[in-house]
């Protein structure tokens, strides 16, 4: 299946640009303990438009999943947002209430997790969990919202729909399952999708389906999706732009071709170099020694100094903020006058 | 290659579980027993120092190989025979389980997980040199020698691994099974245990049996490499002749699928279907529902391994394509 080329909607003359799918400004997450505060996110941007597909990449406690949870008002206690905005497709999130957050989620932003199996309810058919969704987040009456969960199971490629609407979680593939979560999150057209691993527990060619499922429905419904992975290879095949995350910072953010070719922060490049090629076999890998600080023993500074080949003393002693490196933004004194 | 430069052969091994209801389910529901045949009829054979691998989706059976060779599980028919080891006796085997937070045992000091094996295989007379031994296990895979005294929770993940890895080494094996060592890591700390596996292959002379999803792992780390797919193996090539000229149509699909960084393949066909169920494999040729060359044959018969040119490939279609035999029966 080719997929659409991406054509812009507005025409000059018509309505203002819309509003970005999300825009994250300055968040930060706290997680207080009995030992001190530890901070999970450290004044994070990030911006995604309608129709892109922003990919937040970085190891296991990057932070990466903390920033889409924190987007979905799910923090769990006693995590919680101590500084920035969060803005949804032009309205501000962080500061609603539960009420109006369970009514904000769903309809206007839709979540799609690691694990179907535990996404879905073992103990309702897929066409109740769908219907049951819709006529939440719609005016929909029951026979149209019924409608509604056919069009929906077909448009994410299921076949068969009419018979599988009947049947139960446990009846499908995990490959299946993945894919009636991803109607489900579409369910209400929200213009924003949190994706946090979709694919990880996935095989490969299942894989390959998924996230060519999720690039034709964010053209085809001009949805924003956040695509959360440590896995750079399917932000190379999915995603529009890059984020790449390291101890709770945004160390590195451009384009995904810029990103994976001309790597500006220290980090993304030691990264890139570490993944074993397809195409040519090296005697030994580049490696990055040492691994993420934990999040109660972050060095001053830049977190990455103790592991960076480039760290000077102001690496030490300064944290660095995004600035123009190259086509990209990166987080390094590098590319701010020297690390001296 | 002499028969003496093997270290492991394994002839037609066949394993299969029992996945039937109870007994009582079975007699009131009148259901048959049930079995999955996880390994179907393998055969392939590993060469002193090399690294052999095996890649295919969940599910293919290939953790089960692993196991059978390690003797987690017997098998259900087939050989598995070892070459001679070092002073004649029979190679010595250990395994690298993918999941280093569950395979040490969190009460205990690191020092004593790499010393249980030389305790128990009696490898060193005093308790000195037993500990002389395990600060050299440990310092050959690039730990500090008083991390003894730490338990495994003190590590990251990386460190759990490379403690797995002293503790394998620590019985003085000659091959070593290692199942998905590095998918529990990050990238980064991945390259460091992929770099130290690679290190210590050439100075210990270990052989690997390798278990992987991950293609460019394997890629990196193999010598020849086995396809699986629902129990069989489809291809069995060189690493450099599969990655190149893949034959099997199974092999070109996964290799076709994989995301490449350095050629995302952004508009690729998709190509639809998923694994079959093990527990009703298709007749004939397991690959025949998905594949795009399939013929009414691939859905009778099942297709051999078969040399083709270097690589050995179970498919109907292209032992047809190769088969120097001029006249086609039309069917």
């Amino acid at each position: 299946m080719m997929l659409q080329p991406v054509i812009s909607m507005d025409s000059p003359g018509t309505a203002p640009a819309p509003a970005p799918a999300l825009e994250v400004s300055n968040l930060t997450v706290e997680f207080p303990t009995k030992r001190g505060v530890l901070t999970a996110i450290d004044d994070v941007s990030m911006r995604i438009e309608p129709g892109e597909i922003l990919g937040v990449v970085g190891e296991s406690g990057a932070g990466k999943s903390i920033t889409g949870l924190a987007v979905l008002g799910l923090l769990e206690s006693p995590g919680r947002i101590t500084g920035g905005k969060i803005h949804v497709g032009g309205r501000r999130v962080d500061t609603l209430g539960e009420d109006e957050l369970t009514k904000v989620r769903g309809r206007e932003m839709g979540a799609i997790f690691q694990d179907p199996l535990t996404a879905l309810n073992p103990l309702f058919s897929i066409g109740a969990q769908l219907v049951e969704t819709i006529r939440r987040h719609t005016d929909l009456g029951k026979e149209a919202a019924r409608a509604r969960a056919l069009q929906l199971l077909r448009e994410v490629g299921i076949p068969a729909p009419d018979e599988r609407l009947k049947q139960y979680p446990h009846q499908f593939s995990g490959g299946m399952r993945q894919r009636v979560v991803i109607a489900l999150a579409l369910a209400a057209e929200p213009g924003l999708i949190i994706a946090d691993e979709p694919t990880t527990a996935l095989d490969v060619s299942i894989q390959a389906q998924i996230t060519a499922l999720l690039r034709r429905l964010c053209k085809e419904h001009r949805t924003g999706i956040m695509l959360v992975t440590h896995d750079m290879g399917v932000i190379a095949e999915t995603a529009d732009r890059v984020a790449v995350m390291y101890s709770g910072r945004v160390v590195e953010t451009g384009r995904v071709e810029d990103v994976i070719h001309n790597p500006q922060h220290p980090y993304t490049r030691g990264l890139m170099a570490a993944i074993p090629s397809l195409h040519d076999r090296v005697e030994t890998l580049t490696q990055i020694d040492g691994s993420m600080p934990r999040l109660n023993a972050r060095p001053d500074g830049c977190a990455f100094n103790p592991r960076c080949p480039n760290a000077g003393p102001r690496c030490r002693r300064d944290r660095p903020d995004l600035v123009t490196a190259g086509p990209s933004l990166a987080a390094c004194f590098l590319h701010e006058g020297g690390t001296q | 290659m002499t028969q003496a430069d093997l270290i492991l052969s394994i002839d037609h091994v066949s394993k299969e579980f029992d996945v039937s209801a109870p007994w009582l389910n079975r007699m009131l529901e009148r259901k048959p027993k049930l079995f999955v045949k996880a390994v179907d009829d393998v055969s392939f054979s590993i060469p002193r120092g090399s690294c052999f691998s095996i890649v295919g989706e969940s599910g293919c059976g290939k953790s089960t190989v692993a196991r059978l060779v390690t003797g987690l599980y017997s098998t259900s028919g087939g050989q598995i025979t070892f070459g001679r080891g070092d002073a004649g006796r029979p190679v010595r085997v250990q395994m690298i389980f993918q999941d280093p937070q569950s395979s040490l045992n969190p009460r205990w000091r690191v020092g004593d997980i790499i010393a249980e094996p030389i305790r128990e295989m009696k490898l060193r007379k005093t308790a000195d040199e037993t500990r002389d031994r395990v600060e050299e296990l440990l310092r050959i895979v690039g730990l500090a020698a008083d991390d003894a005294t730490k338990y495994p929770h003190e590590f990251s993940g990386g460190q759990r691994q490379r403690i797995s890895i002293a503790r394998a080494l620590a019985s003085e094996p000659e091959l070593l099974v290692c199942d998905e060592p590095t998918s529990a890591l990050d990238v980064s700390v991945q390259a460091q245990i992929l770099n130290l596996m690679r290190r210590l292959q050439l100075e210990l002379g270990l052989t690997y049996l390798f278990i992987s999803h991950d293609l460019s792992v394997v890629r990196h780390m193999s010598d020849m490499i086995a396809v699986m797919y629902l129990g069989r193996i489809v291809e069995m090539a060189p690493a450099e002749k599969l990655f190149t000229d893949p034959q099997h149509p199974y092999s070109k699909l996964l290799l076709g699928t994989i995301p490449d960084i350095h050629v995302p393949n952004r508009d690729r066909e998709v190509q639809n279907g998923e694994p079959p169920s093990p527990l009703s494999p298709p007749t004939g040729c397991a690959f025949h529902p998905r594949c795009p060359l399939a013929t009414e044959r691939c859905s009778k018969e099942a297709p051999q391994l078969r040399a083709a040119g270097r690589s050995m490939v179970s498919c109907h279609a292209v032992q047809k394509g190769l088969a120097t035999i001029p006249a086609r029966r039309q069917d």
